[in-house]
């Protein structure tokens, strides 16, 4: 999977959460939470919808690595290759 | 399931609580000898902030931890008690020189930031109401608090500003004042840089002397039917946050104490601004959401001693397991507690399997203004009950009869939690709203709302709400505020909304939407409905999940009738049908 694919994964789950955020407005590096205006049980539906999508266990402890879109998106490739 | 009853704690350590008899305290408590324990100011004069940050200098703590904040990137910043009470005394008089005069309502849309504190003990010390609003929410929840609440100054941030506020201003009548923490420069039309005033204001202020029964803290809370109500509670409370946190939380000198909880809800402002500091305590605030990782560093490096928590959270640390904890040396923890809903038993007893002592249960509400009913580090714990009334609160179960009420007094009946009136954080009213007001109370009853039961040892246990407000992650919310957004969408022509279960926040809102002709029930649609809730009521409010319908379960007069929606939802009987006139479709 391309990096290009894994972000339009990430940004489908995002954009099923919240719909009504315009992805071209996001700060890339901005926090997560804030940019999507998403709390803790949406951040947990994301993480549950990327496990579905692209089968990859996200331990809970890893969670503070997806903190930005950007960051969840390199996450997710480096976890794909390996 | 019932679990087995869990050792008192004191009773497997040397701690001596505060509490360590639970009766006799009961039969001997005077709230006149709780306020005895408090300064006062001269002439009969309470003041909340007075007895939260300025008692402990005038006593010679001033150099003592306040509050330690660890910002986003987990750099500590500490204020002591002198230097909250010099912070809180610029506030104060920034407030004064823009003409603010007693009994204005100061409002708050912040996230856990020192300014937030500072603000709302500033507000308090000039004899202002102070109201915090939860940064989750969107504008429409926001509008509806400050315009209710007659709103004349807002503190907030540059970006809640510009996303939240920015696009109602025009429509906030009372608003005179919005002052921004972040930032000096470039600054949006009509709002004024909070650290440019503060840095030209003294740090002497003369305290207000506020009479007891002053209106102090106006917090929101939701019911069933109507718009949000505004909760009034005045400075004569702080007797009751200050025992109780002694009492139910076992706060002690030397403490550590951390509360999760946010400010923008009643915990956070009752036991996670007052109580502590009133007890002299340090506080601990973290600034980041919830990441359990980071939540068992700060336990570990800050020495927390006395955590206040929520299901909400600590069934979230379930999920990570037992495993995590063990790698971070949690030895200073002496006492846990837990509040927002109901504790589920499993969750108390992998508190005790995990931490070597169980998550204490306790109960109160909006209206209580503190802690009402609780387990105590000297009584064993039953799994899943909330325990006993504090000392000086009397409790009971009773059932409506001829518009009066009855105490039910068999063990295991089920009916309407009351407490009897004459605690002083009890809510004076719900402001411009005598009516519901009046609608609590049966003679010197106050009427919960919560149905529970209470067992032969006397202690309580919760049942259920008796209304159809919405309990989500700890947070109340009322089903007309988002059937009323919902409602603003040119699509929609019903809508009704409950909670439905859910493992980790408790319930989750669910929404039943009913289209008008010409529009299509699909995908496109749904998403389209969840994205303008979301921009209304923001991620706290907004409905998780929308269904469609062709027809809502309706009675003769309309009203949608919420109840059977859920009974369907969750496959329970559908009990009494006989007012419904219009069946889903």
């Amino acid at each position: 999977m391309t990096r290009e694919e894994i972000e339009q994964v990430v940004t489908d789950e995002l954009g099923h959460i919240a719909p009504e955020v315009d992805i071209d407005l996001v700060d890339r590096d901005g926090d997560i939470r804030e940019e999507f205006d998403i709390d803790s049980m949406d951040f947990l539906t994301l993480v549950t919808g990327l496990h579905e999508r692209l089968g990859i266990d996200i331990p809970e402890a890893d969670y503070a690595k997806l903190d930005s879109l950007d960051s969840a998106v390199s996450y997710l490739e480096m976890h794909l290759v390996a | 399931m019932t679990l087995p009853t869990i050792e008192a704690q004191s009773a497997r350590s040397d701690d001596r609580p505060n509490l360590d008899d639970y009766d006799g305290t009961c039969r001997a408590f005077r709230w006149s000898d709780a306020r005895g324990l408090l300064d006062g100011l001269p002439d009969g004069g309470l003041n909340i902030a007075y007895e939260a940050v300025d008692r402990h200098v005038a006593h010679g703590n001033g150099d003592r931890l306040a509050l330690r904040w660890i910002d986003n990137d987990e750099t500590a910043h500490d204020l002591s008690y002198a230097d909250l009470a010099t912070a809180t005394n610029r506030f104060a008089n920034v407030l004064a020189a823009l003409g603010l005069k007693s009994g204005d309502r100061v409002f708050s849309l912040l996230g856990r930031t020192p300014e937030l504190y500072i603000a709302a003990l500033g507000a308090l010390k000039g004899g202002h109401v102070f109201s915090p609003l939860f940064s989750a929410f969107g504008p429409e929840p926001i509008k509806a608090r400050m315009t209710i609440g007659g709103a004349k100054l807002l503190v907030t941030t540059k970006s809640l500003y510009r996303r939240k506020v920015a696009p109602i201003r025009a429509q906030l009548d009372s608003l005179e004042h919005v002052l921004l923490i972040d930032g000096t420069d470039d600054l949006p039309d009509g709002t004024v840089s909070l650290s440019d005033a503060l840095a030209s204001a003294s740090g002497d202020f003369d305290v207000v002397a506020t009479d007891p029964e002053d209106m102090a803290l106006l917090h929101f809370t939701s019911g069933t039917t109507g718009r949000p109500k505004g909760a009034i509670h005045v400075h004569a409370a702080v007797t009751a946050h200050h025992v109780t946190g002694k009492y139910a939380l076992d706060l002690q000198p030397g403490d550590v104490y951390w509360c999760t909880a946010d400010p923008g809800w009643v915990t956070g402002t009752s036991y996670g601004i007052i109580s502590p500091l009133t007890n002299g305590v340090t506080m601990i605030v973290d600034q980041a959401e919830f990441d359990a990782e980071r939540w068992y560093r700060i336990l570990q490096d800050q020495r927390v001693t006395v955590w206040y928590t929520a299901p909400t959270a600590i069934r979230m640390l379930m999920k990570v397991g037992a495993d995590l904890p063990k790698t971070f040396d949690l030895s200073a923890l002496r006492f846990m507690a837990s509040v927002g809903e109901p504790l589920n038993p499993e969750a108390v007893v992998w508190g005790d399997q995990t931490f070597g002592r169980p998550f204490h249960d306790n109960w109160w509400q909006t209206e209580t203004g503190g802690i009402m009913i609780a387990n105590y580090p000297s009584m064993p714990v039953k799994p899943g009950s909330m325990g006993k009334p504090l000392p000086g609160i009397e409790a009971a179960v009773v059932e409506h009869a001829n518009g009066a009420v009855k105490e039910l007094t068999e063990p295991g009946a089920m009916g309407e939690l009351a407490l009897k009136t004459g605690w002083p954080s009890m809510m004076r009213g719900y402001l411009d709203e005598e009516e519901r007001y009046r609608k609590c109370f049966s003679g010197d009853w106050y009427l919960t709302g919560d149905l529970a039961t209470r067992d032969a040892d006397g202690y309580y246990w919760f049942v259920g709400r008796a209304d159809d407000v919405i309990k989500a992650a700890g947070h109340l919310i009322g089903p007309f505020e988002v059937e009323s957004a919902l409602m603003e969408h040119p699509a929609v022509a019903e809508a009704g909304v409950i909670g439905v279960p859910d493992p980790t926040a408790g319930e989750m809102v669910k929404a039943y939407v009913a289209l008008k002709p010409g529009f299509t029930a699909d995908d496109a649609l749904n998403r389209e409905l969840r994205g303008h809730a979301r921009k209304r009521l923001g991620p706290a409010v907004a409905p998780k999940m929308i269904e469609f319908r062709e027809n809502l379960p309706k009675t003769r007069s309309g009203k949608i009738m919420r109840r059977l929606l859920k009974a369907r939802e969750l496959g329970l009987p559908e009990g009494d049908i006989s007012t419904l006139e219009s069946d889903e479709k």
